[in-house]
């Protein structure tokens, strides 16, 4: 345990970091990281915090170059040391763990394979030796069978899984700082806090300081002792949390808090009505990958889910991964084939029906993707890409059709890029693009899938009001898939909790958030980082 | 920033030329290329001769014009029918996966077992040495590769989002694959069919060499060079002359292949 360490343990002076071309990326940004305390760096896409942290580590990219300031870690300047000595800090004084679990480890490798790499690189230590405490530092995450996971491949598990083995592997060498760059932003609510717990639990331990680089300020309220706000590569506040979170000085501070998700109770309750489209005792098979000679087994992703949907009502259905929200949410638009139960649209069963009938659903339904990166034809441009569904449906003229396209991209705020390609758009103006393509045609029926899990808070708050803004002009009906219950809380009338293929609670949001009946529920609501459960 | 347009530039220059060539070639050239002169036989280049004569007194330069009207059409046809049939079908392979897929592969696996020159001298052997023999033989021999190539790139690109997008807004599936699929495979499939140009080339004169290519006298690049590789010390310029035109041509289609992918691709904009 480290005590009264008068110098800090990492401290950046000044560092200013500029592309090739000149173009500054860090403006004189200076920060402190106390040995053993949780630091959080916090900012949108952009500000610069993934850069002032890969410096530390001097691990930029080559056309991005610190050109003044320093960074002290244990009193020796980064920046100057030798390859040989950066090589030494890498790994075992300062250690790193990526955002995205699915690929920063070694897909060819066996998890033992590569845990034992980075202890013998930097100890004196027999491959016997070192997969006995490789194995101890498993045990220590919390997988189940530490003996067996050693010979494992990393496909063999899950991202929750893997994002504990990647904080093994990087814990086993005891570094003194550990930089966590996003650790569970592509996890959902209950795996974000289970590896969060766990983390925090193992550095306390070893005694190691965390840099937590984050966009979401509940994780942020939750675990760090101090905060410090970046924007566009400028230092904005650095504080205790509570100073910081609660009485924040600067107005891009205030922003970042008001973009935390919220209860707002003005959606006016629906009257009852039939409902435009229901599920019946909806199941979903996979039928996994099998070989020549064996059948795989069958999965049940869904099974038997009743659930209808009013003309203009919002329904949010919320679970972990693998829940099957995201199955039902295509199987009641036709894209996957039941294995039993029936879809019924307007009172018309669509398990059964022909062709005219089909088309005619297919035309009335729409479905927002999860990835704004690779729901996009990266060859279309933007105005192509929302006047593609205006081919279908009643016959509209050149002009007719320009002047939709145009008040479209208007109404989410995208006039004037019609003529850009994806690429050059940003995470939040494609998924602006995505919905304009899923509202263009009035349909009746909207699947929004994740539609803000890949944004920042900030972002995410703005998507969320314009796709509330746009069900109430345009009165679609909506199916909000979701594993974060506060940005569901932002435009849902009604909340479907799923585990496991199956409901286990129902009812209004009001209802399921103040009173929620299910465990499952329960701990769903308490995993979901707020302000309120500041440290 | 400059190679860009260098590499559009220099690339057109060369087709343009040899296109050139071949266009004069087909109205006139300045001796017979086939005629048959032995007291001016094996002559280096001079004023008469700019590029030589060959072993039968041929002026080089003439057939030089003539063979890139052979070399040419051969290339060109063979490859568009390589690319088309394979793109085709590694599209249908690609996207539709099962059944039909399961045999397109067992197909083109099976041509894939020969060696490509192998197998066009086979399939020449059916049709008889004659230019539209040849152009289906190679034809038949290099479209597996297309079709493994562009079915590779189906798969990936048929699990993006935006083609279950395309489907949901009510494309049929006809449209996804030709409006989405298609065009976000076409870099591969340039890159394929400038390098495949250059093996073309070089498996016809294999085939010529062989016996089995164009038939003499009609002179090709490629004929010629196997013609020359007897007189290689007596005469290099019989060699040379043919090789220079085979390896411009394939730097030009290389150029400007990867300028027209660059070109079409609209996330190079920026860069």
């Amino acid at each position: 345990m480290t005590s009264g360490t008068s110098s800090p343990l990492l401290s950046i002076r000044d560092l200013r970091v500029t592309t090739s071309n000149g173009f500054p990326i860090l403006h004189d940004v200076s920060f402190d990281v106390e040995a053993g305390s949780i630091v959080a760096l916090v900012g949108e896409s952009g500000s610069g915090k993934t850069v002032a942290a890969r410096a530390s580590m001097r691990l930029l990219p080559k056309a991005i170059k610190p050109t003044s300031g320093e960074i002290l870690f244990q009193g020796r300047d980064v920046l100057t040391m030798s390859e040989a000595e950066i090589r030494k800090v890498r790994g075992a004084e300062i250690g790193m763990v990526f955002q995205e679990p699915m690929v920063s480890l070694n897909p060819a490798l066996t998890i033992g394979a590569q845990l034992v790499e980075g202890l013998r690189l930097h100890e004196k230590i027999g491959v016997e030796a070192a997969l006995e405490r490789a194995s101890e530092m498993l045990a220590r995450v919390k997988i189940p069978d530490p003996a067996a996971c050693l010979s494992a491949y990393p496909h063999q598990f899950s991202g929750g899984m893997r994002q504990r083995i990647m904080l093994a592997s990087v814990m086993l060498l005891r570094p003194k700082l550990l930089i966590a760059d996003e650790p569970t932003t592509a996890l959902d609510t209950l795996t974000q806090r289970e590896v969060m717990e766990i983390m925090v639990d193992l550095t306390r331990t070893f005694g190691t300081a965390v840099l937590l680089i984050t966009h979401n300020l509940g994780l942020v309220a939750q675990y760090a002792k101090k905060v410090i706000v970046l924007e566009r590569g400028k230092l904005i506040e650095t504080g205790s949390v509570e100073d910081v979170l609660h009485r924040p000085k600067e107005q891009y501070t205030r922003t970042l808090i008001d973009a935390l998700p919220k209860r707002d109770h003005d959606r006016k309750p629906l009257a009852a009505a039939a409902p435009l489209i229901e599920a019946r005792d909806v199941e979903v098979t996979f039928s996994g990958a099998g070989n020549m000679f064996s059948t795989a087994e069958k999965k049940l992703a869904v099974r038997g889910v009743s659930l209808g949907v009013q003309p203009g009502e919002v329904v949010a259905v919320v679970g972990g991964s693998g829940s099957g929200k995201t199955t039902l949410g295509r199987a009641m638009l036709g894209l996957l084939p039941l294995s039993g139960g029936d879809v019924l649209f307007r009172d018309r069963s669509m398990a059964s029906a022909d062709k005219v009938a089909a088309r005619d659903f297919r035309l009335q339904c729409q479905l927002v993707f999860q990835d704004p990166y690779s729901s996009l034809d990266p060859r279309q441009t933007i105005f192509d890409i929302v006047a593609e569904p205006l081919k279908h449906g009643p016959k509209l003229g050149r002009a007719e059709k320009t002047e939709r396209v145009k008040e479209m991209l208007n109404e989410v705020g995208l006039s004037g890029l019609s003529e850009r390609y994806p690429h050059a758009l940003s995470g939040g103006q494609r998924q602006r693009v995505a919905i304009a393509r899923a509202v263009i045609r009035n349909p009746a029926f909207v699947v929004a899938d994740e539609p803000v899990s890949a944004l920042d808070m900030t972002i995410q708050k703005q998507v969320l009001d314009l796709f509330r803004r746009l069900q109430e002009n345009h009165g679609f009906a909506c199916l909000f898939i979701s594993h974060d219950l506060g940005a569901v809380s932002r435009v849902a009338d009604r909340i479907v909790v799923m585990q496991q293929g199956l409901i286990v609670e129902q009812g209004s949001t009001g209802d399921v958030l103040d009173n929620p009946q299910h465990d499952y529920t329960r701990a769903l609501l308490e995993a979901t980082p707020t302000l309120g459960i500041a440290a | 920033m400059i190679r860009q347009p260098a590499n559009m530039l220099i690339g057109s220059a060369l087709l343009i030329f040899i296109g050139g060539m071949a266009l004069t070639a087909m109205v006139w050239t300045p001796y017979d290329p086939a005629a048959i002169k032995l007291i001016s036989r094996l002559k280096p280049p001079s004023a008469q001769f700019w590029l030589g004569t060959d072993e039968f007194g041929r002026d080089v330069v003439s057939r030089l014009m003539a063979g890139a009207v052979q070399s040419m059409t051969v290339a060109t046809l063979t490859v568009a029918f390589a690319i088309i049939v394979g793109t085709i079908a590694g599209l249908v392979a690609g996207y539709t996966r099962g059944t039909v897929d399961r045999i397109l592969m067992v197909f083109s696996d099976a041509l894939l077992a020969f060696p490509g020159t192998l197998l066009a001298l086979g399939l020449m052997v059916i049709s008889g040495p004659n230019k539209y023999g040849i152009i289906l033989a190679l034809g038949i021999a290099f479209t597996p590769s297309v079709l493994r190539v562009v079915r590779a790139s189906v798969l990936s690109a048929r699990e993006r989002e935006y083609i279950e997008a395309s489907r949901v807004i009510g494309n049929s599936e006809f449209a996804t694959m030709f409006h989405h699929v298609l065009p976000n495979c076409t870099a591969p499939i340039v890159v394929l069919a400038t390098s495949m140009f250059g093996w073309v080339v070089l498996a016809e004169s294999g085939l010529s060499f062989l016996g089995l290519g164009v038939p003499p006298p009609a002179p090709t690049w490629g004929n010629m060079l196997s013609a020359a590789r007897t007189y290689i010390e007596r005469a290099p310029w019989l060699g040379l002359a043919p090789g220079i035109c085979i390896s411009l041509t394939l730097l030009g289609i290389n150029l400007l292949g990867d300028a027209l992918r660059d070109r079409f691709d609209p996330r190079m904009e920026q860069k």
